[in-house]
């Protein structure tokens, strides 16, 4: 998988509710957390959230791993560090022209009302 | 979904705002990486209509970047593509003026083309989601 890929799946694993709220609490239980934790305070169906993990392990957001008959389920990082890095990218070159713009705009403004428009 | 959002309230009629960010002479005073010059300006504002600007950036490289109106409605909204040569995804820049009593309320927008279908169901989603990243790896 490309980098474009990547991110597209990212993105796409990042659009529902269910599992950004999975991702949140990930984040917060650094030892992992069983499926059945992760499922208590979601207000759908267990088949529904093993459904959402197969997403999120598809776009490389969660690893599981077994032990008898318990799954734990933790994050891993980087895809979404990848999807991050893509939007700071594009923040940084349009917010500087946007202050270039709003400078422009401003200076025309008063130009116009100084010639009486 | 994949979208970064920037506001600005900018002190000054959207019908100057508008011109600065759909004609060649407009677009060329303000975008770019950093003060470098633009070599090339050229636009077609107008629904199909292309634009295509070249900078060289202080460092002395050279890049451009292009793409096709998809919407331009004077002095409100102006959607566009957009491309970096070399770069084989294009996204998607939508500019939304809004008249405010200081002036105008520019509301930048650029998405993923890839996510915009998936967008246009989950726009309240996303919005809250990269809140969410942000604080994920802050």
């Amino acid at each position: 998988m490309n980098q474009t890929e990547r991110l597209d799946r990212t993105f796409a694993a990042l659009t529902d509710p269910s599992r950004r709220a999975i991702l949140a609490r990930l984040e917060r239980e650094e030892q992992g957390a069983t499926v059945s934790d992760l499922a208590r305070p979601l207000p759908i169906k267990m088949p529904a959230v093993m459904k959402h993990l197969d997403v999120l392990d598809d776009a490389g957001l969660i690893t599981r791993s077994k032990d008898g008959r318990v799954v734990t389920v933790r994050l891993a990082a980087k895809p979404m560090r990848e999807a991050l890095e893509w939007l700071r990218r594009y923040e940084r070159f349009w917010s500087a022209g946007l202050d270039r713009l709003t400078a422009l705009a401003e200076a025309k403004e008063t130009e116009l009302r100084r010639s009486g428009k | 979904m994949t979208s970064l959002t920037l506001i600005r309230r900018i002190k000054a009629r959207p019908e100057i705002v508008f011109d600065l960010v759909t004609t060649a002479k407009g677009i060329a005073q303000w975008w770019g990486p950093d003060a470098g010059p633009v070599l090339l300006s050229e636009s077609d504002p107008c629904v199909g209509g292309r634009y295509r600007l070249r900078f060289r950036r202080l460092a002395g490289d050279e890049f451009e970047t292009s793409g096709e109106f998809l919407e331009v409605t004077p002095p409100q909204r102006v959607r566009m593509s957009f491309q970096w040569e070399g770069d084989r995804e294009a996204t998607l820049i939508e500019m939304t003026l809004r008249a405010i009593p200081e002036g105008t309320e520019l509301t930048f927008t650029q998405s993923r083309f890839s996510d915009e279908a998936t967008a246009r169901g989950h726009e309240k989603g996303w919005s809250g989601s990269l809140d969410k990243l942000e604080k994920l790896f802050a």
